[in-house]
């Protein structure tokens, strides 16, 4: 696994940060906004510059920061997973980004708005694409079998996720990288701001009078192999992948519906898949926004779907804001980091359930407590439902 | 798990709004660029939901009613989208915002609309269907990664029966402006039926909405059979990529002389266009050839019209004259391999049959 | 008052691209959503962005929202009141 995120340039970092119960959230350091001084955000510590020189690039005209902070968590996942040592197992990328080179883009943009003709470094705009931070991060480490790039707005890593297991399921590939990147850019905290959904102060997921998100930027990436390669490289798994669903709410571009129709049936689906009982569940990682209408739909959801046993729940966006595509995956990580370790990452901010949900979630960190199985959720805009069930190997 | 092509729903530059007509009339685009012939989209979408569509979520949508329509189908098992670059018009227009008030007030709507997931979810809400959902956004992978995944479903669940599954993208002033600018097209005006004999620099840029309903099973309109779809990132020579096409088609148990008709991605761009004729001369000199990107256009989910291309020709059984890259008679065409690739970086190979 | 309640409508349809509405098709009266206009939670905060660019007015909070967009008549009362004053 690898990861960076406004809790670390790494996973190592990221769970010292979440041990602690040190939030990534603060006010804006390195994105060039009006915004700056109003509204919070979860960056990653550094500027494009920054990260350059820690991955050792010289020459970043073309690089968006989502492809900076990909080959970072990429870097990270595939060393740990040492996938050098195996080269000739078949091995493929299946990443997630929403904004793509939207930050390079918005830069480009404000120069070709005056000068259609020569305004605007062109350069900037070669990495506008979602497929191109993809293709970095494969160059980067060789990757060649499988490239492939999943945008379905907030669920997409766990759609790539998805994807790379059903890769792996049907034989055609060894081993595949799988996860999501994010860049913060003033197009995404525009729009989530335009839509009056990002809060002013930290947010508080499922709280009564929760007031929106804060956005934040991350990558994360996991590597998932077959039993074989497992096998041939003598590995211990991190964890299991045991059950994933992919449904659409089918009821408008941005609002879930009240019940959680989408969300349930996904859950529904990966439950289903896993072979798992609702019992079996230990703890779920929430998408939880902190928008008013995702935590009650999902918290309705919930509810529909484990009646009065529901288990420990909490959001970790409290620590790492919403990382958009890329949350899947940084969540995926945390799930992960749960099971290994025995430990529950509590929500932060959090004072009064949900009047219509009266629904709780963790509030304290726990440890030393055997997890068997893991749920997370992933929902975007356009009713893109997404959920995965993560098992103790 | 090969699939069946039960219905096309194709807005593209050419006539083909119509399944029942085929290139009787080709368009020629006299021009720089090649833009849809779209339809009135008030035929297929209610005005209420009109109102917020921008032009290439219309066009995604009307394709998709126009092929679910024709497969008499209304909750397809999955919808899976692909596309290089989304909905380009509500990018730029939230992006100018942006910058003309300063951050300040912005409305929302253009934002909502520009993932790149909106016109699979639109389409979902408009049926209120529930099933499966994907937007694949790789680059020349984009169409292709869509169709891999529909053909892994079919394998993986028998309950799988129908998938709607599209490639889309848009051409906007912006975009024309700024590729233009990266030298990618052809600056002059030209008649575009001959765009390989024009030798200037880049090739043409093109646009399309085209949707397919892909069945398990034969259905009445069945056009074609999807067999295998391929994907090479990134060949180092021209020889890997010949041996990955020999390779693909031997695992469909086919040889080269098998295929009645390749379809070559040729896009115009002299540099580009030249590992097409490498591959032809290494692999296909003794094939039928033919081309479609002077009729498309090249845009990042191209493909998708070649499929159409290439399921009309086995369905009507004939090759119209334009598509032919030097003259021949065919007879009984059973397999059409079209061989695409995008900037010489994202190679693909899609394999249909004739049922 | 009426020629507000006209203008209003107007560039409601305008700014929302209600196609195929006349301003004689809205009642001043009627409730604004979830009436046959079909206007959803995206078209409130177009509103929201309308009041600010035509009449630099903004609202405070979403139960003011509610109490503004109940009609176009509240609209246009919640207008008048505030006009001049600026920021609300």
């Amino acid at each position: 696994m690898g990861m960076v995120s406004a809790i670390g340039f790494d996973v190592p970092q990221a769970l010292h940060a979440l041990r602690h119960c040190q939030t990534g959230i603060g006010p804006i350091r390195f994105l060039q906004t009006r915004h700056r001084g109003t509204l919070p955000a979860a960056e990653v510590k550094a500027s494009d510059y920054e990260l350059a020189t820690l991955l050792g690039l010289d020459d970043i005209r073309d690089y968006s920061r989502t492809a900076l902070l990909g080959i970072m968590a990429a870097r990270e996942a595939a060393a740990h997973a040492r996938l050098h040592e195996h080269p000739y197992l078949r091995t493929g990328i299946v990443s997630a980004t929403s904004v793509g080179g939207i930050d390079k883009s918005e830069v480009f943009f404000g120069e070709f708005l005056k000068d259609q003709a020569r305004g605007g470094d062109l350069h900037y705009m070669v990495s506008h694409d979602c497929g191109d931070s993809t293709e970095r991060i494969a160059d980067d480490l060789g990757i060649k079998d499988f490239v492939s790039t999943i945008s379905t707005a907030c669920s997409s890593a766990a759609n790539a996720i998805m994807l790379g297991a059903r890769l792996i399921k049907a034989g055609m590939l060894d081993r595949v990288l799988v996860g999501g990147s994010d860049a913060i850019t003033r197009y995404t905290l525009n729009g989530f701001n335009s839509l009056r959904i990002v809060d002013e102060n930290w947010c508080r997921p499922f709280d009564q009078n929760r007031n929106g998100l804060n956005l934040g930027e991350a990558a994360a990436y996991l590597v998932l192999e077959s039993a074989r390669a497992v096998e041939e490289s003598r590995k211990t798994p991190l964890a299991e992948l045991s059950g994933f669903g992919n449904a659409n709410d089918a009821y408008h571009q941005t609002a879930s519906s009240p019940d959680g129709a989408g969300a349930l049936r996904a859950m529904q689906l990966a439950l289903h898949q896993s072979g798992l009982t609702t019992s079996h569940i230990d703890y779920i990682n929430a998408h939880g926004t902190a928008t008013p209408n995702n935590d009650l739909s999902e918290g309705q959801a919930l509810k529909n779907l484990f009646k009065d046993y529901l288990p420990r729940f909490s959001s970790t966006k409290s620590y790492t804001g919403h990382t958009l595509a890329a949350a899947g995956s940084v969540e995926a990580v945390i799930s992960v980091l749960s099971l290994q370790h025995g430990i529950i990452i509590p929500n932060l901010n959090f004072k009064d359930p949900i009047a219509e949900l009266e629904i709780a979630p963790v509030v304290a960190f726990e440890e030393g407590i055997a997890l068997r199985s893991i749920l997370s959720n992933s929902f975007g805009f356009g009713g893109n439902c997404s959920a995965m069930i993560f098992s103790s190997c | 798990m090969p699939a069946y092509i039960n219905s096309i729903g194709n807005i593209s530059p050419q006539h083909s709004l119509d399944n029942n007509l085929f290139l009787e009339e080709v368009v020629d685009h006299y021009g720089s660029h090649l833009t849809c012939k779209e339809p009135n989209y008030r035929d297929f979408i209610a005005g209420a939901n009109l109102r917020r569509m921008s032009r290439v979520i219309k066009m995604g949508v009307s394709a998709a009613k126009i092929c679910l329509e024709e497969a008499q189908i209304d909750n397809p098992d999955a919808i899976i989208v692909g596309t290089g670059l989304g909905c380009m018009e509500d990018t730029d227009k939230f992006l100018s915002a942006i910058y003309e008030s300063n951050e300040e007030i912005i409305s929302p709507t253009q934002f909502i609309q520009s993932t790149h997931n909106s016109v699979a979810s639109q389409i979902a809400i408009m049926l209120g269907c529930n099933n499966y959902n994907f937007t694949y956004v790789h680059r020349g992978f984009s169409f292709e990664s869509a169709l891999f995944d529909a053909l892994l479903q079919f394998e993986e669940d028998e309950s799988v029966k129908n998938i709607l599954l599209g490639g889309i993208d848009e051409i906007t002033p912006n975009y024309l402006s700024i590729t233009g600018r990266l030298r990618q097209w052809k600056p002059n005006e030209y008649s575009q039926l001959s765009l390989l004999a024009n030798h200037l620099r880049g090739s043409l840029p093109g646009e399309g909405a085209a949707f397919f309903m892909l069945g398990s099973e034969q259905a009445q309109h069945t056009y074609a059979q999807l067999q295998a779809v391929g994907m090479r990132y990134k060949p180092a020579d021209e020889s890997e990529i010949t041996q990955y096409i020999t390779g693909f088609l031997a695992s469909q148990d086919l040889a080269i002389q098998d295929i009645d008709l390749v379809l070559l991605g040729l896009n115009g761009n002299t540099e580009l266009d030249k590992v097409y004729y490498r591959v032809r001369d290494l692999l296909f000199k003794h094939n039928h050839l033919g081309y479609f990107k002077h009729l498309c256009g090249e845009y990042k989910t191209a493909t998708a019209f070649g499929m159409w291309l290439a399921a009309q020709i086995l369905h009507k059984q004939r090759v119209p004259e334009a598509v032919k890259l030097e003259p021949f008679q065919a007879k009984n065409i059973n397999n059409i391999l079209i061989y695409n690739n995008y900037s010489n970086i994202n190679h693909s190979l899609l394999l249909l049959k004739n049922v | 008052m009426e020629t507000l309640i006209t203008d209003l409508k107007t560039q409601i349809i305008e700014h929302l691209n209600l196609e195929g509405v006349s301003p004689g098709d809205i009642d001043a009266d009627e409730p604004l959503f979830g009436s046959e206009l079909g206007l959803d939670s995206i078209d409130a905060l177009e509103i929201i962005v309308m009041l600010e660019r035509i009449y630099g007015l903004k609202i405070k909070s979403q139960e003011e929202g509610k109490k503004v967009f109940y009609s176009v008549r509240t609209l246009a009362e919640f207008i008048s009141e505030n006009k001049g004053l600026g920021v609300v």
